[in-house]
């Protein structure tokens, strides 16, 4: 392949080295969502205010924002490893892409959850559909519509090709989720938090919320990585590094 | 009312707040949980895999050769 690729990251993308590296990282990564997570936690529910508009009802943003950040984060890193994949055919990039999946999808049922919990006592209803609502909802959809056509396939390398062919299509409902709040009149409320300039927010209960999503964030990794270290088990069942795991894990 | 009684109160929207504290929490566990059943369930089927294989090799071994 291209030689301006660093040898590193090479040798990264071979199944042993990339099961080896997950499985030295991941436990730190959860170690610091679950402590991240705690801190925002505390943060939210107890050390910030309440909303001089909605009361204690807001605190669920401490939840929602994250999660529906996560759900098109994912969704975006599911994009990108789908293309690698599908352009230089590279295993570890099919793997990445389709194992994010099941994680993307969990991040954007807790939004619809979440959101219709805190919109119910706010707006008067659980559901309705509007730009930002249904985008969402069609986000879910894309996720599930990846996993189904994943598994579809006895071949799991054409199964995780034909799914990473709709994942690339399915980006371009990203940017409308994010952007639909501006594009057309809806009842959800517009960014609170912005990344260039002022955000709309208290720092009582800004960090909660940055914490929160920075503790999302190490949670995929190490999501992400505990399913791909399986998926490589299951995928390399043959192979001698694969062999010796499941040898030494019958001894314990 | 307790300090602790109203926390869990919530400003009169607990049947909100918790419940969805409680969906984003038990959605991530069954998210963390599932890639260790699926691993226990892949090395069990691989190991059953060797055992058949290498007593497939061993009946099929001639009796006078030196098993390995």
């Amino acid at each position: 392949m291209s030689d301006w690729i660093p040898l590193w990251l090479h040798k990264l993308g071979s199944p042993p080295t990339f099961y080896r590296f997950a499985g030295a990282l991941q436990p730190w990564a959860m170690t610091l969502a679950l402590l991240l997570g705690a801190i925002a936690l505390y943060g939210g529910l107890v050390l910030a205010p309440a909303d001089y508009q909605q009361g204690d009802a807001y605190r669920i943003i401490f939840i929602h924002v994250p999660s529906a950040w996560m759900s098109m984060f994912i969704y975006a890193v599911m994009g990108v490893a789908s293309f690698i994949a599908l352009v230089w055919r590279i295993k570890l990039a099919e793997v990445v892409a389709m194992q994010s999946a099941p994680i993307g999808a969990a991040f954007t049922f807790i939004t619809l959850v979440t959101g219709s919990l805190w919109g119910k006592p706010m707006w008067g209803t659980w559901w309705t559909w509007d730009a930002r609502l249904t985008s969402e909802l069609v986000l879910l959809f894309l996720y599930l519509g990846v996993i189904g056509l994943y598994h579809a396939f006895e071949d799991r390398r054409q199964g995780a090709r034909a799914a990473g062919f709709l994942a690339i299509i399915g980006v371009i409902n990203v940017p409308i989720v994010h952007f639909s709040v501006n594009w057309w009149n809806t009842l959800h409320q517009g960014s609170t938090v912005n990344v260039f300039g002022q955000s709309k927010m208290a720092w009582d209960m800004l960090w909660p919320l940055l914490t929160m999503t920075l503790a999302t964030k190490f949670y995929y990794v190490a999501s992400l990585f505990r399913r791909a270290r399986t998926d490589l088990l299951d995928m390399e069942g043959g192979k001698d590094w694969v062999r010796r795991i499941a040898e030494e894990e019958a001894d314990q | 009312m307790s300090a602790l009684q109203h926390f869990f109160a919530m400003g009169g929207y607990a049947a909100y707040v918790w419940p969805a504290y409680a969906v984003f929490f038990i959605v991530l566990i069954a998210d963390s949980l599932a890639p260790g059943l699926r691993r226990h369930r892949v090395l069990r089927e691989l190991r059953a895999r060797l055992a058949r294989q290498s007593a497939r090799q061993q009946r099929h071994s001639p009796p006078s050769a030196p098993s390995a």
